[in-house]
C-alpha cells in the first residue's frame, strides 16, 4: 500500500511537472512566470487540506483523548505549515513580474500571512506547553479556535479591496480547458503528496514514540 | 445567571479591595499613549487611523497586561482548584471572569479614554465632537472591541499560564487571533472621527459584533476542555 501510494505520487507529480512545463498553453498577459501558478495553487489546496485534517483531529482529540488524533494533528499542522511556506514563496515569485511587487496587503495575502503565524504560535505552544496531556490538549483548543478564526479575518481584511484573482465564481475570468487539466492534475497530485508525506511523519512520529515508550534516549 | 454574577462579583471585590491591576493598568496606558505622542510628533495635521490605532494599540496591550493577572491571582492559594469544587459548572466560570475583566479594562478605558482626548484630538484640525454624533458611537465600539480582545484574552490567560512560557504566551496566543478585532475597531473609531455616515463602517460594526459572539460562545464551550479535574 506505501510502495502503490509512493510510486502514484511520484507518477502525478512527474505529470504535473511535465504538464505544467510543456501542455499548459503560455498565458497571454502573464507569459511563462504564470506557470508557477499551478504549483503555487497545488500547494495552498494542500495546505488547505492538512490544516482542515488538523481542525477535525483536534476535536476527536477533545472528545475522545485518544493519542493517535493528537499525533494525526501534529503530524499534518507540520506538513501543512512546509507546504503554505511554499504557497508564500511562489506567489511571491508570481507577484512581482505581475504585480510589481513581492508582497502586498491584500484580502488573500492578509488572511495566508496570519494563517501561516497562526500555525507557527500552534508549533510553538507545542514545544512550550509542558506535559504531554496538556501539550495535546491546548494545541487541539488552540488549533479549532485558530481555524473558526480564520474566514473572521479574511472577511475583516476584506473591507479594504483586494489584487488577487478571482479564476473561478462570479467575477472569474474563465479558464482555457489545457490549463484546467494541468490545474486539476496538479491539484491531485499535490493532495496524494500530502497523503504519502502526512503518512511517512506518522511512522516516524510512532517510532519515536515507542522508543521514548522503551527508555530510549527519546527528544 | 446568578452563578455568573457571583463570580463576577468575587473577582471584582478581591480587585476593588487589593488594587493591584487598576493602578497598574491605568500608569502602564498612560506611558504608552507618551510614547505614541513622542514618536509620532502629531501637531494639527492629525490623521485620525493613526490616532484610532495608538488608542487600540494602548487598550490592547494594557487589557492583556490585566488578563495575565486574572488567573494567576487564582494559582496563589491554590484557590482555582477550590473554585472548581462549588457546584457552578466550567462555562459559568469563565463567563463570571468574562464579564469582570471587560468591567475591569473597560472602567481603566474610561479613565484613558479623556488623557487621549487631551493628547491626541484637542488640536485636531476639522474634528467635531458632539454627544450623539461621535462621542456614543465611540464608546459603543470601545466596549464591543473590548468584549471581543477580552473574551479571547481571558481564555488564553489560564491556558498560559499552565504552559512553561507563562506570561510570554499570552501574547503570542492572543495577537493573531485578534486581528479581525483591530481591524474592525480602528476603521469604524476613525470613521466616526473624521465624520463618515452610518453606513460607512455598518459592515465593519458586522463583523465586529459577529466576532464578539462567536468567540464568547466557543471559548465558553471549550473552556470545559481546558481544565481538567486532575488540576495539571
Amino acid at each position: 500500500m506505501r510502495k502503490i501510494l509512493f510510486f502514484l505520487t511520484f507518477a502525478l507529480m512527474v505529470i504535473a511537472t511535465w504538464m505544467t512545463l510543456f501542455y499548459a498553453p503560455t498565458e497571454v498577459v502573464m507569459g511563462h512566470v504564470q506557470r508557477i501558478f499551478y504549483f503555487h495553487m497545488g500547494t495552498v489546496w494542500a495546505a488547505t487540506v492538512a490544516f482542515t485534517v488538523v481542525f477535525v483531529a483536534s476535536i476527536y482529540y477533545l472528545v475522545k483523548e485518544t493519542a493517535k488524533w493528537d499525533t494525526l494533528a501534529y503530524c499534518s499542522a507540520e506538513i501543512g505549515m512546509l507546504l503554505l511556506t511554499l504557497t508564500i514563496i511562489t506567489g511571491s515569485i508570481w507577484a512581482k513580474p505581475v504585480w510589481g511587487t513581492w508582497w502586498t496587503w491584500d484580502p488573500q495575502l492578509t488572511t495566508t500571512f496570519i494563517l501561516w503565524v497562526l500555525y507557527a504560535v500552534y508549533l510553538v505552544l507545542r514545544s512550550g506547553a509542558g506535559g504531554r496531556g496538556k501539550k495535546a490538549r491546548y494545541s487541539a483548543i488552540f488549533a479549532i479556535i485558530a481555524y473558526v478564526d480564520l474566514p473572521v479575518v479574511y472577511v475583516s481584511a476584506r473591507i479594504k479591496r483586494g489584487i488577487s484573482p478571482v479564476v473561478f465564481g462570479p467575477g472569474g475570468g474563465g479558464i482555457d480547458p489545457a490549463m484546467m487539466h494541468t490545474l486539476l492534475v496538479t491539484l491531485l497530485g499535490f493532495t496524494l503528496l500530502f497523503v504519502l508525506l502526512l503518512g511517512e511523519r506518522r511512522r516516524i512520529m510512532n517510532m519515536e514514540n515507542a522508543l521514548y515508550a522503551r527508555g530510549g534516549r527519546g527528544g | 445567571m446568578r452563578k455568573i454574577f457571583l463570580i463576577f462579583r468575587k473577582d471584582f471585590l478581591v480587585e476593588w479591595r487589593s488594587k493591584q491591576i487598576f493602578p497598574t493598568m491605568f500608569v502602564f496606558s498612560l506611558l504608552l499613549l507618551l510614547i505614541f505622542n513622542v514618536a509620532f510628533e502629531f501637531r494639527s495635521d492629525i490623521n485620525f487611523r493613526a490616532v484610532s490605532a495608538v488608542i487600540w494599540i494602548t487598550f490592547i496591550f494594557s487589557g492583556l497586561l490585566a488578563l495575565g493577572r486574572s488567573f494567576s491571582l487564582e494559582k496563589e492559594n491554590n484557590a482555582f482548584a477550590f473554585l472548581l469544587l462549588t457546584p457552578v459548572s466550567r462555562s459559568c466560570i469563565y463567563l463570571g471572569k468574562l464579564l469582570s475583566n471587560v468591567v475591569m479594562v473597560l472602567l481603566s478605558e474610561l479613565f484613558i479614554l479623556p488623557l487621549f482626548l487631551l493628547f491626541f484630538l484637542l488640536n485636531a484640525k476639522g474634528l467635531s465632537l458632539s454627544l450623539t454624533g461621535e462621542i456614543l458611537p465611540f464608546l459603543g465600539v470601545v466596549v464591543l472591541g473590548t468584549i471581543g480582545f477580552v473574551s479571547l484574552g481571558t481564555f488564553f490567560s489560564s491556558m498560559a499560564l499552565n504552559t512553561k512560557l507563562r506570561d510570554m504566551m499570552l501574547p503570542l496566543l492572543v495577537f493573531p487571533l485578534i486581528i479581525p478585532v483591530v481591524i474592525t475597531s480602528v476603521g469604524i473609531c476613525s470613521s466616526i472621527l473624521e465624520g463618515k455616515p452610518f453606513g460607512y463602517y455598518a459592515f465593519s460594526l458586522q463583523v465586529l459584533v459577529s466576532f464578539d459572539i462567536i468567540f464568547v460562545l466557543l471559548c465558553s464551550l471549550l473552556f470545559e476542555y481546558l481544565i481538567e479535574d486532575s488540576g495539571d
